[in-house]
């Protein structure tokens, strides 16, 4: 290689400088450095939700180290001798107990338990805002369709590593959502006993499934996290980072700062403020007050039980569901030859059909978007919302869907908080899971186009000042004031696709494909506003006359 | 005020009026509302007391439950309720009842302690019924507080919360929090069975387990939150609805301090 030939005739003079470039010639380091670090990302504050996510991460691994040192995932019965009184000799699982010791009796042990949880929190709340930023401005498009995939999976698997983790205290909370979990489960049909049975050694909750879920949480599940944030960060690296429309900035450039030295300094620095905001956190809020809770036993159901808000609007959904309607009570009897055998659908549907909407829809929306607008283009300036109305307008029924959802897992407290009815707060939510994402829907596209005309008219004539203006011959005009070029450029320089009707092939005859194409082509496109042409801001800049003269006016009123 | 009058078209300053405003309308409410307080009391009655009792429930209570506490339409009878029941329903404010509801609810108490011994002194004349408990029984230093939280939990937790902070029932039905219960009150609960509260009598949970539970919600109470503000121990939605707007408000302020000298 020729770059190891030349650090070979390079002679170091310093002492640090022997010592780098023995290290240098051996790993190479210098180059990944030359390159990554003049590697250009650009700035924009909803660019920063990765990191976090990222940073959390970290906070997550260091905390739970500390953690596995003390805990201990037995099952085994024991009486509680710990310094916490009201749990003095109470029967409950080792796994508990040491959980308790972790709380109670280790020094530091409370903080990094609450750290970790919130972390955890944090951890799931930003990787949803990130989807979401990406969602919304349209980064998923080629060639990002499966860094995409990627992040979706990661979603998956903080869902499962935040579960597994909720499980482990043994409290009786988390054992309640274990047994909704083992409920599920069970309303497979055939399978689902067989099933329940696997994961939990025998009959729920059995001796088996702290020590299992233990082994997930701190092994399996961390390892894939890992595994998938290599590649995502191999990924964003490789494609480079997608960046707003601005002057300068194109489809074949970063505008921005490179790694070295502002964002190693930004992004290091950007990691002891989160860590540093839930050091904050967990040291004034609690969360998760396990002694509240006592030991896992399957008979008491506290109220006020819920998840952890990442796997609530599933909870919710189960809570939506009627158990019956009428006499209609959801549940089939299927003879099998070996006998008959439940389908309980009134605990399936809930627990799997609103899970397998959003995320099927989540892993397929690159390909279902790349479809409808038949555009292979590579794709590195990013859309305003408002730019790709029916995009936007989808992604904020799915975000309403999942509020409603989200909000019925909190029924109860929504309920004691607002003075209404459980009854009608049940009843309204089961409406709005519906109706909400369909009016969500009309609504956002409606202001995402009035949005639209809005920038075309500010481009066109800028912007209104509010300052009302009386001409000589008695005429009142309100000054508009003309946008900047650079507000002006991110007002016009985006693409806006137009119906694609479908056409004939040679034989006159249209494939049904090109008719559902054609069709979905129209919903997402029919209604548009047509960014303004360079023609049409030319022909604007001849009709200023009430700017023109408004300027003229302010002279005279100045000179008189 | 020169500062003040330049300062009045700033952007925050909408948001300082409403802030300011909530503290003063917050602050006045919470002053108002702390006006009045309850105080210990006797528990021994003589004929002076059903008498007088009897001409205060004919003046406050007969209009709903009857000359003689009968009943109507529109309340129970009172006729076997005992003098614990009077106690916990006036005593904390619910009786006599605001307004029709689901359930009545509590709210500064309307007669003093003389005057509703008196009202327990006569409907407890009308027929036996659960007496106001003594003192040594509601002593929480005499109870054994673990085995009072494992009964808590078993028994009275699915509707009032693990840590006692409430929670809902049907129909705007709701089970109160136990948190600003005095001892005699939660005993007298769990021996009435108030509102939808279910009767745990003294076979169901003996006097000695229901000074255990006092014993534990005493203890809980006494103790705090170990681990920091206790976000209203309502569980894992208050922690997520605090993640998302502190925690993560937080967080965006920061990422856009970060962003904003650059573009």
């Amino acid at each position: 290689m020729s770059s190891s030939t030349a650090t070979q005739s390079y002679v170091p003079k310093t002492r640090v400088g022997k010592v780098t470039d023995y290290v240098d010639s051996r790993v190479g380091g210098s180059g990944i450095i030359k390159e990554f670090g003049r590697k250009i990302f650009p700035d924009h504050w909803t660019f920063m939700f990765g990191e976090v996510a990222l940073y959390t991460f970290i906070i997550l691994l260091l905390t739970g180290t500390f953690l596995t040192f003390f805990y201990d995932p037995s099952m085994a019965e024991t009486h509680y001798e710990g310094s916490y009184l009201p749990l003095r000799g109470v029967e409950m699982s080792v796994a508990y107990a040491s959980s308790l010791d972790i709380s109670f009796d280790i020094r530091g042990g409370l903080f990094m338990r609450q750290i970790h949880h919130w972390a955890a929190l944090l951890f799931a709340a930003s990787v949803a805002v990130h989807m979401l930023r990406v969602f919304f401005t349209g980064a998923f498009r080629r060639p990002r369709e499966f860094n995409w995939v990627v992040g979706c999976t990661l979603v998956i698997l903080s869902l499962a590593a935040g579960f597994t983790g909720y499980s482990l205290p043994d409290d009786l909370l988390s054992g309640n959502g274990l047994r909704i979990i083992d409920g599920v489960m069970k309303a497979l049909p055939v399978v689902g006993t067989y099933l329940s049975f696997f994961l939990f050694g025998g009959e729920f909750p059995g001796t088996m499934i702290i020590g299992r879920l233990y082994v997930l949480h701190i092994l399996l599940i961390p390892a894939v996290i890992l595994l998938m944030i290599g590649v995502h960060l191999f990924m964003v690296v490789l494609h480079k980072h997608a960046q707003f429309p601005g002057p300068g900035r194109t489809n074949t450039n970063v505008v921005g700062y490179p790694v070295g030295p502002v964002y190693a300094a930004k992004a290091g620095g950007f990691f002891f403020i989160v860590f540093g905001v839930l050091a904050a956190i967990a040291a004034a809020f609690t969360i998760n007050p396990i002694w509240n809770y006592g030991p896992y036993d399957p008979s008491p159901v506290s109220a006020g039980t819920q998840p952890d808000w990442y796997i609530g609007w599933v909870d919710g959904a189960l809570r939506l569901m009627p158990g019956t309607i009428g006499n209609f009570d959801f549940e089939f009897m299927i003879p099998f030859p070996w006998g008959v055998n439940a389908l309980s659908l009134n605990v399936l549907v809930p627990a799997l059909v609103p899970a397998t909407i959003v995320f099927a829809l989540m892993f397929t929306w690159p390909w279902i978007e790349a479809w409808v607008t038949k555009d292979k283009r590579e794709h590195h300036l990013l859309n305003r919302p408002r730019n790709a109305p029916t995009r936007t307008a989808v992604g904020v029924a799915g975000v309403v869907f999942y509020c409603v959802l989200w909000a019925a897992a909190s029924s109860d407290l929504i309920a004691t908080h607002f003075l209404v009815s459980l009854n009608d707060v049940t009843y309204w939510l089961r409406f709005l899971v519906f109706f909400g994402p369909v009016i969500a829907f009309m609504v956002t596209r409606r202001i995402a186009l009035a949005l639209q005309r809005k920038d075309r008219e500010i481009a066109l004539h800028g912007r209104e000042t509010g300052r009302i203006v009386r001409l000589p011959h008695g005429e009142f005009i309100e000054v508009h004031e003309p946008v900047d070029d650079y507000k002006r450029y991110k007002l016009v320089s985006f693409d806006s696709p137009e119906v694609m009707v479908p056409t004939a092939d040679a034989n006159g005859k249209v494939s049904l494909l090109d008719k559902v194409h054609g069709r979905a082509s129209r919903f997402f496109f029919e209604d548009r506003v047509a960014p303004v042409t360079p023609k049409e801001l030319a022909a604007s800049h001849g009709d200023h006359h009430d700017e023109i003269a408004g300027a003229k006016d302010r002279e005279s009123i100045a000179s008189h | 005020m020169k500062a003040l009058s330049q300062r009045r078209r700033h952007p925050l300053a909408a948001f300082a009026l409403l802030l300011m405003a909530l503290l003063v309308t917050g602050g006045i409410y919470a002053a108002a509302s702390t006006a009045n307080q309850a105080q210990a009391q006797t528990t021994t009655f003589t004929a002076d007391d059903v008498e007088e009792g009897s001409k205060l429930f004919s003046a406050n209570c007969a209009s709903c439950h009857g000359l003689g506490a009968t009943g109507s339409n529109a309340a129970p009878s009172l006729i076997g309720v005992g003098a614990a029941s009077v106690d916990f329903q006036v005593g904390t404010g619910r009786m006599p009842m605001q307004m029709d509801g689901p359930q009545a609810q509590a709210k500064p108490v309307q007669f003093t302690d003389e005057q509703i011994g008196q009202l327990a002194a006569y409907v407890a004349s009308l027929g036996a019924g659960p007496s106001i408990p003594s003192e040594e029984i509601l002593d929480p230093s005499e109870g054994d507080a673990s085995n009072g939280g494992e009964l808590f939990r078993v028994n009275c937790a699915m509707c009032h919360n693990a840590a006692a902070a409430g929670g809902a029932l049907t129909q705007g039905k709701f089970a109160p929090s136990i948190d600003d219960t005095s001892e005699r009150h939660i005993y007298e609960a769990m021996v009435t069975g108030p509102q939808n509260m279910p009767v745990f009598n003294d076979a169901n949970i003996s006097p000695e387990d229901k000074q255990d539970i006092i014993a534990f919600l005493d203890t809980i109470k006494e103790q705090g939150s170990p681990g920091g503000a206790d976000l209203g121990s309502l569980g894992p939605v208050s922690e997520g609805l605090f993640i998302w707007v502190a925690g993560l408000g937080v967080v965006i302020a920061f990422t856009v301090w970060l962003t904003s000298r650059s573009s």
